[in-house]
């Protein structure tokens, strides 16, 4: 098997793994109230992570180019309650026009 | 977790998933067209239909094409992956059936589909995990097909724009987020975490940390 065949297989296997402990070991059943309250801080606190990320990350690196602008449109079109579809296309459209004419 | 008067459906869920369909999709081609020349034009494919993790396939496929080694894709994968552990105990309690069915679900778990799924009061839906997950799926296997095949064609995905999509499309998630008690601090401390972590700590680490926020819920 080469190095890319090998690598299929154990990220596959892994993954599988990793996303299917809590659902297979814990499935079905309510979690101990303290640990629900703490998992329910989850969704915030990670994508929040996920958006600081991917507006400035680069790498290794933090960096301030046209995704900024991007997001920073996409932000008033969800504030002004435009549908997903909508916040998309705002941010893909203007991140691709900053990078046109910058 | 049962939803009062629970109404919601599978088509729901693909409905709701749609506009993040459209970014998976490029994204997936751009997967394609950065792992065919190093891993051919199979592995990518098998990669996307067993794998089904955007950042993790990504990071492994181009330590493979900088000639890093399998130890180093490998590690880098699994990093970015380690959040779907406490992201799997957060869905647990609405994965129901027996436990080959639950790891199917599972698997159609990803930031897009747990972050839909939020009934935001901590508890997901699982039939818009399953509904959403299907449809997100197949963009993210066709889109990496289309990428292996076509990426001649297609050129980068960055040049429309796409990679904005994401920040975009996960900013739309958080807000619904934030009304829970402590949600904005943890928000706050999250990102803030994570931005301090991007620069010195291997990709994958900083989203892990940041999701020690969430800590701020453990004392009342």
């Amino acid at each position: 098997m080469t190095i890319a065949w090998w690598t299929v297989a154990i990220v596959g296997a892994a993954t599988v793994a990793i996303k299917g402990a809590g659902p297979v070991l814990l499935g079905g059943r309510p979690l101990p109230e303290r640990l629900a309250r703490v998992i329910g801080l989850l969704a915030p606190a990670l994508l929040a992570a996920l958006v600081a990320i991917t507006t400035f990350g680069d790498e290794r690196a933090l960096v301030l180019d046209e995704r900024a602008l991007g997001v920073g449109a996409a932000a008033v079109a969800i504030w002004l309650k435009a549908p997903p579809l909508v916040v998309v296309i705002v941010a893909a459209a203007v991140t691709a026009g900053a990078r046109a004419l910058l | 977790m049962d939803e009062p008067g629970g109404s919601y459906t599978f088509a729901h869920g693909a409905r709701k998933v749609a506009p993040f369909s459209i970014a998976v999709f490029g994204f997936g081609v751009s997967f394609g067209v950065l792992a065919e020349p190093t891993m051919g034009r199979v592995a990518p494919i098998v990669m996307s239909s067993v794998t089904f993790a955007g950042s993790a396939q990504f990071a492994a496929a181009s330590i493979l094409q900088d000639g890093g080694t399998l130890g180093a894709a490998v590690i880098a994968a699994v990093l970015l992956n380690a959040r779907y552990g406490p992201i799997g105990v957060s869905v647990a309690p609405s994965i129901t059936g027996p436990w080959w069915s639950r790891l199917l679900k599972a698997q159609l778990v990803v930031d897009e589909t747990w972050a839909l799924s939020a009934d935001g009061r901590g508890g997901h839906d699982a039939k818009i995990i399953v509904g959403a997950g299907l449809v997100l799926y197949a963009a993210w296997v066709t889109g990496t097909v289309a990428g292996v095949l076509f990426g001649d064609l297609v050129g980068d995905p960055a040049r429309w724009g796409l990679d904005a999509a994401f920040p975009a499309l996960f900013l739309a998630l958080l807000i619904p987020n934030l009304d829970r008690p402590h949600a904005k601090p943890a928000a706050i401390v999250g990102a803030a975490i994570a931005l301090a972590l991007t620069p010195i700590a291997p990709a994958g680490v900083p989203i892990v940390a940041a999701g020690l926020a969430c800590l701020i819920g453990w004392r009342r």
